[in-house]
């Protein structure tokens, strides 16, 4: 097993103050906005852009769930493993909202298609766009890409997007395994 | 990633309490899913369920079936009255006639004890007992230890007493499994005529007093008398049995704690539980009733995991 460094943690800061720009940009005061991070890995992302945007452009009052998509997985009783669920914390309605689902890699693109499901039964926005922080581009099986992207990746099947947070693995990085 | 450790749930006792706290953890997650706009997951949407009922039930089938429905399973029912039984048909020629029908899962109560673990050993489909005579009724169980954790924070430790017929309970016995899995200390309450000769050999304490019984709890899990199942004269009348077993609102007041109070239905109000009881704060059984779906939808997400 070998494994490279896309990004390192300054690289990985750069990328989080310029997508929580481009959000700012795009959702300006946040008041119809809810961003969602999808459990597990995409949660931490979530709450590290809401951090700059709170602390770095002032904006308050922004709204932040967890989604978890296990239930919503089509691999379900295909693979060997069980799919074991995690939390979700939708208190806030979607309901008319501007959702921004957050996941930290896009892959195949499964999971946001799961996603896509699974914020229907909490009922209809008014538009869900898509932020990951990498996006491993060649690799979709679905016709899924996202709005906002802090990297793209060329990567081959064996190998593994994997990405560090201080909180969790004790260093901010990103780095590519080879399995 | 954890799984179950078995391959159809046939009763507490086969299980660990690392299945019990499994199937805990995804009824959470599942009861969360019961509480939005949209009940629904695709999880089951290609599985096909038989509920097999070959001895009545109003809750325990509108719950599996509401649970099936829920997860997206195709979901057919069979009552015992209306069934080819009554022609003649064995038990295993029944359900091998519905598994040709491409069944993947088959919930099944039946009369007779063993009934599950039966049809387990001689049909290709994943059986889920839902109450075989008066041995066991796993879903009831885990539903009641499941409300338990959620009003007290943990089962572990607590007292819980059973109070009544647990002579014809398949839900004492079940609920005795998985509170002593679980850390819980268990006493039983009835008259000596309704409590098993030998059932101090699972570890259990007994008591014929039911205010020295409620002086010792956290939690009383009180049963139904089961008047159909009984073939002789158990105690004198109803009215003696209320006198010396039923549960009244004065007899909680005078204890020094507020104790939890469950029942698994259906309640003889006024029989073993006043009515000023049933609906009190102290008093979790329409909590046990919404717990019932998400707990059968975490057990039939587990046993379709397995394939």
């Amino acid at each position: 097993m070998s494994q490279k460094l896309l990004l390192s943690a300054k690289d990985l800061h750069i990328i989080l103050f310029r997508l929580a720009c481009q959000l700012k940009e795009t959702h300006g005061d946040f008041a119809q906005t809810l961003l969602v991070g999808l459990q597990p890995r995409g949660v931490r992302l979530a709450e590290r852009l809401l951090h700059i945007l709170e602390n770095e452009h002032n904006i308050s009052n922004i709204q932040l769930s967890k989604l978890d998509i296990t239930f919503f997985r089509d691999d379900f009783r295909r693979g060997d493993k069980v799919l074991n669920a995690n939390d979700n914390s939708m208190e806030v309605g979607v309901e008319g909202k501007r959702i921004v689902l957050i996941d930290d890699v896009l892959y195949t693109g499964r999971s946001i298609r799961a996603a896509l499901t699974a914020i229907d039964s909490y009922g209809r926005p008014e538009e869900i766009q898509l932020l990951t922080l990498i996006d491993r581009r060649f690799s979709r099986h679905l016709p899924i890409q996202p709005d906002f992207c802090g990297r793209q990746v060329d990567a081959i099947q064996n190998e593994h997007v994997v990405v560090c947070w201080e909180e969790e693995d004790s260093e901010d990085a990103v780095y590519m395994v080879n399995k | 990633m954890s799984e179950l450790s078995v391959k159809h749930l046939l009763g507490i006792k086969y299980l660990n309490e690392a299945d019990i706290r499994l199937i805990f953890e995804t009824a959470t997650q599942f009861k969360e899913v019961i509480n939005r706009p949209i009940k629904k997951v695709p999880s089951l949407r290609d599985i096909t369920i038989a509920n097999l009922f070959f001895e009545n039930s109003t809750r325990t089938k509108l719950s599996f079936e509401l649970a099936q429905k829920r997860l997206s399973a195709d979901v057919i029912n069979f009552a015992a009255s209306m069934s080819s039984l009554k022609k003649g048909e064995t038990l295993i020629d029944t359900v091998n006639n519905i598994l040709s029908m491409k069944v993947d899962m088959v919930v099944l109560r039946h009369a007779s004890a063993g009934a599950a673990s039966f049809l387990a050993q001689h049909v290709d489909a994943t059986i889920i007992n839902a109450g075989d005579g008066a041995h066991e009724h796993p879903t009831q169980a885990l539903l009641d230890t499941f409300s338990i954790q959620e009003r007290l924070g943990d089962v572990q430790g607590k007292k819980v007493v059973i109070i009544g017929d647990i002579l014809h309970s398949r839900v004492a016995l079940s609920n005795i499994f998985a509170l002593q899995k679980l850390g819980a200390e268990v006493k039983v309450c009835g008259p000596k005529t309704l409590i098993p000769k030998h059932i101090k050999s699972l570890g259990v304490s007994v008591e014929t007093d039911v205010k020295k019984a409620l002086l010792w709890c956290d939690v009383a899990n009180v049963l139904r008398v089961q008047f159909e199942r009984m073939s002789a004269s158990y105690f004198p009348s109803n009215r003696e049995y209320t006198a010396f077993y039923g549960i009244t609102k004065s007899m909680l007041d005078a204890l020094d704690k507020k104790i939890v109070i469950m029942h698994p239905g259906p309640i003889n109000r006024g029989v073993e539980l006043s009515s000023e009881v049933v609906d009190s704060d102290q008093a979790i059984i329409l909590d046990q009733v919404e717990n019932g779906v998400a707990i059968r939808m975490a057990v039939l997400y587990l046993l379709a995991a397995k394939k």
